[in-house]
């Protein structure tokens, strides 16, 4: 008989050991998963978590391991503020796409003026679109108790067809001979987010997700605000009593995420992805989620998920490529790491007991 | 830069870094790479591509070795993708989707010596080729059985995305259609992906509330076919065969067949005589087939679609011949006038009798 046994205080030492013991079961069921498809275990997840990082181009591979969790962890660390204080904007994906239409509008809007201002109004332009997109749940909420969940989740298919009209519509690229799809931004000297050091992956975006998680670091844990909204989070009531206003709080806790996810959605368009179309957003609003969660809501872990996520895509894809397993099954293999990263998170709050069962 | 001089000087540097180029030792495999939009297992465009990719393994065997990445979201996901594949040592590698494009530009900036096939796009350089398929070639022989099989004289389009090849479907199949029925009427519908089940039978279910009896589609999934069957109506397969629906829904279907020309670019690329081109075939080079019309289709309406599908396939007849006026009424092209593929790759309004509004 097993029995689970609520540790008084989580502990320290699981903790930190539960994400590498977590890493290691996943090795192994992948390992199993991936014999099981005929293929060599030991190779496939060399080729996931070594060959990015260490093999022969991988000076090509960890440039890119930024630019894949640059915006992971941008939107994760305003996610994971909102998600503290229980105010849950599961609509990341929506904000992220408004803000790289704002900040691609402006620069279409003066195309083909050149100026140093334009970038910076762009980056504006995305980070207020993104929290105007925000501020709707919040309202929504905040006048007639309507659940953010739902309207901002609603909100993200909105924003996915508005995307689609601007590609097919006023965003559509004059000299593209009637297909869709922007001007590509890179082509745009002072609306381009280039690399800054060429060949790292170094891109405006990164600089700011790295910012960020040095700003809600100083947040959550330096500032008498971060306190109030985790005890927003845990004890609503007695939040109340230390004169939390839960309003602000939902304005401010939503407003953070929706800017946020703004600006990645800009520093996207605007650099690696260069243009809007109908298919620009790649998950990257709903795979933060999972990170912010991975990253148990710490800036620190959050940056740590992040990376660790990007690896898995691009390492998944060298898989795909070297060794021709198919996409679903790398999928999977990412599916396992999450559960048993969650899982295996049950050891840092509770004990197992063997045998007996308690009083 | 008009496109038709863009073609000529891109063909000339082409041809000069052909001269230039040595061909390839033959004791090494060639190695070619391919990157898909969707799954292998979608039963249409990338299967579709990945039927095109074992066609050149089987008619080369182990003088090259072919491998792929499949659901490769189009952006940055894909210049990775791409890199990494010449990173890996792929000489020739192809991009399935149109949303590649700028993805493709990029990587075959820094990789001159890797040769880049991109499908349905129309941006090349000397090491990137473009192709594409005169699908509306098919349409207009699915146009045709159409109009005859259609009660109601209300015929269904599913459209994906307005962009110019769908846009030449619709014109196509309505054409035709018109042609051996002057009452059929055309109702479109844009689904606005280009494979989603849920949406594809949403589209379907509209059309069919609104009387029509036989549906065209440009989406991937056999959603339609399955909406079709319940309404007891008739439909085409549209990427692949989709023959689980013959006899009935499914009449005929309109097939994407890359083999050919796979194979044959392939086959350059081990002779040494790869060059940039553009390349657009139709049912006369085999890329555009039409699957078996089966027996719900009375026997003179099949011979009819036959016999228009090979003065096609010879070349005798283009779909889109004159007289034909734009939706406005006004004029496109006068008798015996043939769109040229300038038009075509750029076409974005519907031909007169169309009630439609096209979205822009």
């Amino acid at each position: 008989m097993i029995t689970l046994v609520k540790r008084p205080m989580p502990s320290r030492m699981w903790s930190v050991t539960t994400p590498i013991i977590a890493v290691i079961a996943t090795m192994i069921a992948g390992g199993i998963l991936f014999a099981a498809l005929g293929k060599d275990p030991v190779a496939a997840i060399r080729t996931i978590f070594w060959d990015p990082l260490f093999g022969p181009n991988a000076g090509y591979f960890r440039g890119q391991l930024l630019v894949k969790a640059g915006p992971l962890i941008l939107i994760a660390s305003g996610l994971a503020v909102g998600f503290r204080a229980g105010i849950w904007n599961i609509g990341a994906e929506g904000q992220y796409i408004i803000g790289a239409i704002c900040g691609a509008g402006v620069a279409l809007a003066v195309f083909p003026a050149e100026s140093a201002l334009l970038f910076p109004a762009m980056v504006v332009a995305g980070g207020i679109g993104g929290l105007v997109w925000a501020m709707i749940p919040a309202l929504l909420k905040n006048r007639f108790g309507v659940s953010e969940i739902l309207v901002s989740l609603m909100l993200v298919y909105v924003a996915q067809n508005l995307l689609a009209y601007m590609a097919f519509g006023p965003m559509k690229n004059p000299q593209g001979f009637g297909f869709p799809g922007s001007r590509n931004l890179q082509q745009y000297p002072s609306a381009h987010n280039p690399e800054l050091i060429a060949g790292t992956g170094m891109h405006w975006g990164v600089v700011a997700a790295l910012l960020a998680v040095i700003g809600t670091y100083v947040l959550m844990h330096r500032h008498i605000a971060g306190f109030r909204i985790r005890v927003a989070g845990e004890a609503p009531k007695a939040a109340r009593f230390a004169g939390v206003v839960p309003a602000r709080l939902v304005v401010a806790c939503l407003g953070l995420s929706g800017a946020l996810a703004g600006l990645a959605g800009l520093f996207e368009v605007a650099g690696p992805s260069g243009q809007i179309t109908d298919a620009f957003n790649a998950g990257y609003g709903f795979t933060a989620i999972i990170v912010a969660f991975l990253g148990r809501l710490h800036p620190i872990g959050i940056l740590l998920a992040g990376l660790l996520m990007a690896l898995t895509y691009i390492g998944g894809d060298m898989a795909q490529l070297m060794l021709q397993l198919p996409a679903a099954a790398i999928q999977v293999f990412q599916g396992m790491l999450l559960f048993f990263l969650l899982g295996f998170d049950l050891l840092t709050n509770y004990r197992i007991r063997f045998g007996g069962a308690p009083a | 830069m008009n496109r038709r001089s863009f073609l000529t000087t891109t063909a000339a540097t082409a041809l000069l870094a052909a001269a230039t180029t040595l061909p390839a030792f033959a004791q090494d495999p060639l190695k070619v790479g391919f990157i898909y939009v969707g799954p292998v297992g979608d039963m249409g465009w990338s299967y579709q591509h990945d039927l095109g990719r074992k066609a050149v393994e089987a008619a080369y065997g182990d003088r090259v070795v072919t491998s792929y990445v499949e659901s490769v979201p189009e952006g940055p996901d894909a210049e990775r993708v791409l890199t990494q594949m010449a990173l890996e040592g792929n000489k020739l590698i192809f991009a399935t989707s149109f949303g590649f494009m700028d993805a493709v530009m990029n990587v075959a900036a820094k990789f001159p010596d890797v040769k880049f096939e991109h499908a349905t796009g129309y941006k090349r350089a000397d090491n990137v080729a473009t192709y594409d398929a005169r699908f509306y070639e098919g349409r207009a022989v699915l146009g045709t059985i159409a109009g005859h099989m259609t009660k109601s004289n209300k015929i269904g389009y599913i459209g994906s995305f307005p962009i110019p090849e769908v846009v030449q479907g619709i014109n196509s199949s309505f054409i035709h259609a018109r042609k051996v029925n002057p009452d059929v009427e055309m109702k479109v519908v844009w689904a606005y992906t280009w494979f989603d089940p849920a949406k594809e039978a949403d589209a379907a279910a509209a059309l069919i509330a609104e009387g029509v009896d036989v549906i065209l589609q440009h989406t991937d999934s056999t959603a339609p076919q399955a909406k079709a069957q319940e309404a007891g109506i008739y439909s085409f397969g549209q990427a692949s065969d989709m023959g689980s629906f013959a006899p009935a829904p499914r009449i005929s279907s309109i097939i994407d067949n890359w083999d050919p020309y796979y194979v044959k670019r392939v086959g350059m690329m081990l002779d040494g005589t790869w060059e940039s081109s553009a390349t657009w075939g139709g049912i006369g080079d085999g890329e555009v087939v039409i699957g078996e019309i089966t027996e719900a289709v009375p026997a003179e309406v099949k011979a009819e679609a036959e016999a228009l599908r090979d003065k096609i396939a010879s070349g005798e007849y283009h779909p889109f011949t004159g007289p034909l006026n734009k939706q406005d009424g006004s004029a496109w092209l006068a008798e015996g006038q043939v769109a040229t593929d300038e038009e075509l790759s750029g076409l974005n309004f519907y031909v007169e009798g169309i009630t439609a509004e096209l979205p822009k």
